[in-house]
């Protein structure tokens, strides 16, 4: 009775908008676009291009306004501001952004007639920035579910195409599943701890008395099932490569770089505050990292469709960060830093890599295999030049971000005395180049035979998309150093 | 403590060839004459930018110079830190040497020579940076930085199975590195537990902890691991068996100027990873591992010869017999003799300039014929007498006979393997020098096959009698070549004497015990001109280190044979100064000065 007398008697707190800003917008924008997008009756996508993208601009100048400032929460600590949720939004926003430069072109080429697009990427944006903005684990949930609902409509928005239903349909059933076992976990653990917030649930995790650890491991167990689900680690990653490949690109490169982006967050959150059962749940994890790293960078060795060797990509590079999030919790530095700067460096190269890829779409007709690519120096050297420099990133080769990112990681690992992932880590590199290459040399090494190949002119958006995230990549050798000194606290 | 002295000669001579790459990317691409006249200036204004380190160079000192530093993340220690001694400075001529050389060969490219001259420069810029780094992610970056070029000058440039090739090239040499970044990453934590602070990637301070032994004193079960993650790295780069399979393929398919670069310059890198951080940074475990290495290099160089001795394609035999001469290399330096080490970084520089004009000297027969088997070919010497005799030279330095710059290079490095095996050190014995030596008789078996083959007997081949010699510009590159095939073996101490202190300094890096070891952090130890490690009178560093003036001998100059001592050191002897390092000092030579009084 004493905690619903206390409720009652609480003061309502103050409310700190500031907090909330960069979710706001983002909602508000979404809003404003859905709003045009009814109002207006003709074809015309320009003022929602232009409204998302000034709302983004605006969405992501919150956020990293709010880079420095002290950490914060509101809202009865359901939203929050640290460092890392401030540099996760910013990146968020600038996803979203660089996504709606190039989604443009790309959807009239497609020939989807699918405007509801810019305003659920938003969204879906929004919920995204909730996931990685709270230690509450319903708020969380609810992030997820905005995300994820979001993301299941624009999965499938190519109505007329059969692989997008399919990537939509396999893409809902097991995201469903993988959201209740997280809500299912997230039950028993208010069942143990009688709360939601992980600050509190990291009290109990510490101090709990025995008799609750059943239901704590447990609850831990499911929770991490279903962010795993979310951030395709393996064995929960067999969706991926053909939701990857179904998807429309534009969604596709949303997919790999934002919704890994939240759920990698989001994790993060969770694995630091069940950091005192991690005898439990460590060993596992140390074995999901092994194996998220490994699996797809062999299946990918074989893969004819460069959305999927990219998809396959994506979820050995979620194992990359694992390692990093490892080495944080279990060295109880608990680090925001390299995790950070690997997701800020992983999205910019993999956001650019599709958004060249999204060049072979034309007259409703996509190729994305090896072959479509050839040629593409030629037609498009912008584009071929800056796609090597994403996929030198995505290797590792100096001095692109990836390759600050990896070093890291290996330098986390080792000073955690996880060296055997870090040597894991560096094979898996030697394996990946393989793959990478052979995309870099399907763009830039083809002779005459492969020039008969069209494609779609360059657009400013998407020519200003693959700048913005080449001059990213490259940038990291210098933004390394104060992206650490705000990530250190 | 760090102060950051901003961008230098150093910084200007890495990066001006990546400043003509990015001006090139704005030329347009059909203007294909300026491109390549834009390409040559500026390998031409690296070329003469390196002269200019050249004569700045001070060779009367083991220490770095022009040190150039400039803060990049200090939260992890890692700077750009760049710096020349006598190990790097002819490596940095003989780069953009090269470099200056292949650009003109390459006015014969035709296809996309824009991205080309592009892909050059920057290889151009990693490869210089590569053997100026001071800071070991800052030489991991250049390192890792050439195989993007590299790549696609295989790949879009090279022959029929480039793509193969370049692959081949690619993952080898990426498999190798990676694992000398963990090493690397290994080595900062075991700096920051050493000296208690932060951790550093600085390979000077790296190496000052190791040489007054701290560094390794709570890790020395690591050590051979860590050197072995370097040494692999190393190995495939140079390339040793068994990481050598990489190179025929590469070198077969890669184009002209792509194979002169990547013989003369990019195989460097692997010895140069030797004599900068393999042997400086893990003395112990050099000693107890040498013999493997050595085993290895002197295998290579029988394998590389004999399977040179049976190829039917002029390019792949050359490419096996540079497995063999860098064996060579790795004979000399891995003897750990003074003479030895000489050869051996000698070598490096004359394998640069006789397989890199070997290549090219192929390449312009190439040009013409468009075949490189020995089945097409005969009797090209009656009708190309010029190309004939230069190729003959040539060859002759790669044979390395006496007056030729091969000569100088192999003997001092068989000459080092021989003291050191006579002197049973590291566990070697004679069978190492008798059987390299075979080395040297299968090199001469092969290439002069393979010069009977190409230019005597009868000129059969209708093609071949359209032959005509080559032009005058193609004349005066292979001369200017050949000038330097002669300077090296007439004049071999040009070449000898700015390398001899750094590398006096290295070696006792190695062989000496800890405290008595030279550091390149302090410059109150000094190498003097008998290749004694001396302790210096206190003198000024401001930008130019000054001449200095001997105050006591740390250690003698030469372990094996101690027999003579250098009237220096016997006045030093007579005439003790109060020394601290003297009284700590424990190494061989020594204690044998100290028996002596």
């Amino acid at each position: 009775m004493d905690k619903v007398n206390d409720l009652y008697n609480m003061t309502p707190p103050g409310i700190d908008w500031m907090i909330i800003m960069p979710v706001l917008v983002a909602c508000v924008t979404g809003l404003v676009a859905f709003l045009w997008m009814s109002l207006q009756k003709e074809r015309d996508t320009t003022p929602m291009v232009l409204t998302t993208l000034v709302g983004m601009a605006v969405s992501a100048y919150t956020a990293f306004a709010q880079i420095n400032f002290s950490n914060a929460s509101t809202f009865a600590n359901m939203a929050m501001r640290d460092s890392m949720s401030s540099i996760l939004q910013f990146s968020l926003a600038v996803i979203c952004f660089i996504v709606v430069l190039f989604s443009d072109a790309y959807l009239k080429q497609k020939q989807i007639a699918f405007r509801e697009f810019y305003p659920l990427t938003v969204w879906a944006t929004a919920g995204a920035m909730i996931m990685v903005s709270t230690q509450n684990l319903l708020m969380m949930f609810i992030g997820l579910e905005v995300l994820s609902i979001s993301l299941y409509v624009m999965a499938g928005m190519s109505r007329y195409e059969q692989k997008s239903e399919e990537s939509a349909m396999k893409y809902f059933l097991l995201g469903a599943f993988a959201s209740a076992f997280f809500l299912y976990g997230i039950a028993f653990i208010y069942g143990a701890t009688g709360s939601t917030n992980l600050d509190q649930i990291a009290v109990a995790y510490a101090t709990g008395n025995r008799e609750m650890l059943g239901l704590l491991v447990f609850g831990t167990i499911l929770m991490l099932i279903g962010l795993s689900f979310k951030a395709a680690f393996v064995p929960f990653h067999q969706w991926t490569p053909d939701v990857y490949q179904g998807a429309p690109t534009n969604v596709t490169a949303f997919m790999a770089a934002a919704s890994k982006v939240a759920a990698i967050g989001a994790l993060f959150r969770v694995l630091i505050a069940a950091a005192p059962l991690q005898s439990y749940w460590m060993p596992a994890m140390f074995w999901i990292a092994i194996l998220t790293m490994t699996i797809p960078n062999l299946l990918a060795l074989v893969q004819k469709d460069v959305k999927r060797v990219l998809g396959f990509s994506s979820i050995a590079n979620a194992g990359y960060v694992l390692v990093a999030i490892l080495a944080a919790v279990k060295s109880g530095s608990n680090n925001y830093a390299t995790v950070c700067i690997y997701l800020v460096g992983y999205s910019l190269m993999t956001l650019g890599s599709f958004a060249v890829i999204s060049l072979t779409a034309k007259q409703g007709k996509e190729g994305t295999s090896f072959e479509d690519l050839n040629g593409l120096w030629k037609r498009s050297p912008l584009a071929a030049g800056t796609l090597v420099i994403f996929l030198a990133s995505l290797i590792g080769i100096p001095p692109t971000g990836g390759f600050f990112g990896k070093l890291l990681i290996f330098q986390d690992a080792v000073g955690a005395h996880l060296t055997p992932l870090a040597i894991v880590l560096a094979v898996n590199s030697v394996i990946s180049v393989y793959y990478y290459l052979r995309i870099a040399l399907a763009a830039m090494v083809v002779d005459d035979e492969g020039e008969k190949t069209v494609s779609a002119p360059m657009t400013p958006g998407l020519q200003s998309a693959c700048i913005i995230c080449a001059t990213g990549v490259i940038a990291m050798l210098f933004l390394i150093s104060p992206l650490q000194s705000v990530l250190h606290r | 403590m760090i102060e950051s002295t901003g961008f230098g000669l150093l910084s200007l001579t890495i990066f001006a060839p990546f400043i003509g790459a990015l001006i090139l990317m704005f030329m347009p691409e059909k203007d294909v004459k300026n491109i390549r006249y834009a390409a040559l200036a500026f390998s031409v204004v690296s070329f003469v930018l390196s002269l200019l380190v050249l004569s700045r160079f001070q060779a009367g000192t083991y220490h770095f110079q022009m040190i150039e530093l400039v803060k990049w993340i200090p939260s992890l220690g890692l700077n750009y830190k760049v710096g020349v001694d006598g190990v790097s400075i002819w490596l940095i001529v003989l780069t953009t040497f090269l470099m200056v050389i292949s650009t003109i060969f390459s006015f014969y490219v035709d296809k996309r020579v824009k991205q080309y001259m592009i892909f050059m420069l920057m290889l151009e810029t990693a490869m210089l940076g590569v053997f100026l780094s001071l800071d070991m992610i800052l030489f991991y970056t250049f390192f890792e930085a050439s195989l993007v070029p590299m790549y696609f000058l295989i790949n879009i440039w090279g022959g029929a199975r480039r793509q193969y090739a370049a692959a081949k090239f690619f993952i080898y040499t990426f498999a190798g590195s990676i694992f000398m970044l963990i090493g690397i990453i290994t080595m900062h934590q075991i700096y920051a537990r050493a000296t208690g602070g932060a951790g550093t990637f600085d390979f000077i301070a790296i190496q000052s902890q190791v040489a007054s032994g701290q560094f390794w004193a709570k890790a020395m079960q690591a050590q051979p691991l860590i050197f072995w993650s370097f040494a692999i790295a190393f190995m495939v780069k140079c390339p040793m068996f068994p990481f050598h399979t990489w190179l025929p393929d590469a070198h077969v398919e890669a184009p002209t100027a792509g194979s002169v670069i990547l013989a003369g310059v990019l195989l460097k890198m692997g010895t140069y990873g030797f004599l900068r951080f393999c042997l400086p940074l893990f003395p112990d475990a050099v000693k107890t591992q040498l013999i493997w290495i050595m085993g290895l290099a002197v295998f290579g160089i029988i394998y590389g010869a004999i399977v040179a001795a049976v190829q039917p394609d002029v390019k792949k035999l050359v490419a096996y017999s540079s497995v063999a001469h860098m064996g060579f290399v790795i004979i000399g330096i891995f003897s750990l003799t003074h003479e030895g080490m000489m050869g051996g970084a000698m070598q490096q520089l004359n394998h640069g300039i006789s397989t890199g004009a070997l290549f090219l000297m192929i390449g312009l027969l190439y040009e013409r014929r468009h075949t490189r088997m020995f089945k097409d070919f005969g009797g090209l010497k009656a009708q190309m007498p010029i190309y004939s005799m230069l190729f003959l030279i040539v060859m002759l330095s790669s044979v390395g006979l006496p007056s030729l710059n091969g000569f100088v290079g192999e003997f001092l490095a068989m000459f080092g393997l021989y003291q050191a095996s006579a002197a049973g050190m590291f566990g070697l014995n004679i069978g190492f020098p008798v059987v390299a030596g075979f080395g040297v008789v299968l090199a001469a078996v092969y290439l002069l096959v393979m010069f009977q083959k190409v230019f005597y007997g009868k000129n059969e081949n209708p093609d071949n009698q359209r032959l005509k010699d080559i032009k005058p510009w193609e004349i005066a590159i292979c001369g200017v070549l050949v000038l330097f095939i002669f300077w090296g073996g007439f004049f071999p101490n040009t070449f000898l004497k700015p390398m001899e202190r750094s590398l006096g300094a290295v070696r006792q890096m190695v062989l000496n015990d800890e405290g008595s070891r030279p550091s390149y952090a302090d410059i109150t130890m000094d190498v003097n001109a008998d290749g004694a490690l001396v302790k210096v009178a206190p003198r000024e560093f401001n930008g130019k280190l000054q001449d200095f003036q001997e105050v006591s001998i740390i250690s003698p100059a030469n372990f094996y044979f101690p027999a003579k001592k250098p009237a220096s050191v016997q006045a030093k002897l007579e005439n003790p100064h109060p020394s601290s390092l003297r009284s700590q000092t424990l190494s061989l030579g020594e204690r044998e000065i100290g028996a002596a009084r």
